[in-house]
């Protein structure tokens, strides 16, 4: 009953192919099969947001879904951002901004903004720590994310900081 | 955590449902947003996951003469975006903001949140709060319950193993009547500590119906409805004085979020908040 079965998705453009017990959860499918290490993994229960991925076009948490329920999807991971040489405009206002220090919570950072920057207005910084309420960071105490939140929501505006 | 071993079915029929639902140890999977932490955990160790998110048919928010009716897989995200919610029943709007975060409200459904039925949860209070009706599905055929019937604890409701929530019908509000959520949270996206919700139409400047409803406040969402007979005919200033002994009677939990005192003492705090907001809304539509 626990035999693997087959997954077929679309992971960052590509079509890719896996094998899973049904009760591996997507985080590690993605990390630990399909090799694509970007997404991290916290807490397990929702609460950290490190594993934040994008799942047939919304931002999810990949620790609370199963690599069942992958196949088919159209999945985005982090490295679907950019490349260290090649750093997408989210990316960049991250480092800019020193929006990072450790760096185990930023993938799931950037794909949590990849998405509110399309969907939010995001015309305050109480609005901006709201939406990215449910990623934790650790280490830089928030400001500068939100800095670079507030720089890229002004670049999106076409507003001069 | 990793959860237990379980075998994987993914109906694409309500009959395939059902039929996987035949098993001593299945669960249905919505958004999963509560369900697999708690796997995770191993609080629960399901033997067969039913996954209904291929179901035809439970994503629609529809109008049907004077109800509005939510699929039971529409998600957090989806209903507080939706025009027919923000244009008929804005409080749904206003408080899909207070549930979890982004990520979550966009895979949790409002199936999972009723079904779950944390004493906190927005789903469970706005339903309370409306005079929803559950509409569940069993092999049987389809049933009606009302909140007061269908939840029984926390995390306890009336639905069966092998039933499937299919909808909530919600009816609609007369035009004019003002509606307001509010709530204190630890943070923001937590479960609240104690949640209040109200609808108030005014009629002269006095209230002609109203409804108050709270979550956090006992082991199940309640209705005051002795705080809502007693509105009835005045004018706002009163509710400062109505809803200040609102809290007697009502036996609030306690757990590692709040004392039973604290959440005592926020009851009647937020229910004047629900109900002043309401008004002024009103007010604006008049
Ligand atoms: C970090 C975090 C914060 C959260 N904060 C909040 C919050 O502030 N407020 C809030 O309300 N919620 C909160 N939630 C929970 C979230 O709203 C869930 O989406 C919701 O409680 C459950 O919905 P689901 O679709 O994910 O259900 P699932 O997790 O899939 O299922 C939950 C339960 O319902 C059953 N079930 C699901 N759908 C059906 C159906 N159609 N018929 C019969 N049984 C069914 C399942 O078998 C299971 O027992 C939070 C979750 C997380 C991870
Ligand atoms: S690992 Fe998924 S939210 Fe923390
Ligand atoms: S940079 Fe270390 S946790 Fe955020």
């Amino acid at each position: 009953m626990n035999a693997k079965i087959d997954i077929a998705l679309t992971l960052n453009g590509e079509a890719v192919t896996g094998r899973a017990e049904p009760r591996m959860l997507a985080s590690d499918f993605i990390r630990d099969v399909l090799l694509m290490t970007g997404t991290h993994v916290g807490c397990e229960q929702g609460v950290c947001g490190a594993c934040t991925i994008r799942f047939n076009g919304v931002v999810a948490r990949s620790c609370l879904l199963f690599a069942a329920q992958l196949d088919g999807a159209v999945v985005e991971t982090v490295e679907s951002l950019g490349a260290p040489h090649d750093l997408n405009d989210i990316q960049k206002a991250f480092r800019k901004h020193h929006a990072l220090q450790c760096g185990f919570c930023t993938p799931g950072f950037l794909m949590t903004v990849s998405e509110i920057l399309q969907t939010l207005p995001l015309s305050t910084d109480h609005e901006i720590r709201d939406a990215l309420s449910g990623n934790l960071c650790r280490c830089t105490g928030y400001e500068h994310i939100v800095r670079a939140v507030r720089d890229l929501v002004n670049q999106r505006d076409g507003v001069q900081a | 955590m990793k959860p237990s071993s379980f075998e994987y079915c993914l109906p694409k029929t309500i009959e395939e449902a059902f039929a996987a639902l035949d098993h001593d140890d299945a669960k249905i999977i919505a958004g999963g947003q509560s369900l697999v932490p708690m796997m995770n955990f191993r609080l629960v160790q399901p033997g067969r996951l039913v996954d209904i998110n291929s179901l035809p048919g439970l994503g629609e928010i529809v109008l049907d003469g004077g109800t509005m009716r939510i699929g039971s897989l529409v998600r957090h995200a989806e209903a507080a975006r939706h025009d027919l919610v923000r244009n008929h029943l804005p409080v749904i709007a206003e408080a899909m903001a207070h549930v979890a975060h982004v990520a979550i409200r966009n895979r949790g459904t409002i199936g999972g949140s009723l079904v779950h039925a944390d004493p906190s949860a927005e789903w469970p209070l706005l339903v309370t709060l409306l005079d929803g009706q559950i509409e569940i599905a069993g092999p049987e055929g389809l049933r009606h319950a009302a909140p007061q019937e269908f939840f029984v604890a926390p995390l306890v409701t009336t639905i069966e193993d092998d039933e499937i929530l299919v909808a909530v019908r919600l009816p609609i509000l007369s035009p004019g009547t003002g509606m307001a959520f509010t709530e204190i949270a630890q943070r923001a996206g937590d479960f609240a500590v104690v949640a209040a919700a109200a609808t108030v139409l005014m009629d002269r400047g006095v209230i002609s119906d109203v409804r108050l409803a709270l979550g956090g406040a006992g082991d199940v969402p309640v209705r005051l409805f002795e705080v809502e007979a007693a509105l009835a005919g005045l004018r706002p200033d009163a509710i400062d004085a109505i809803t200040r002994g609102c809290a007697d009677g009502l036996e609030p939990n306690e757990d590692m979020h709040a004392t039973a005192e604290y959440r005592r003492s926020l009851i009647p705090v937020l229910a004047r908040r629900a109900l002043e907001a309401a008004v002024q809304r009103a007010g604006a539509m008049r």
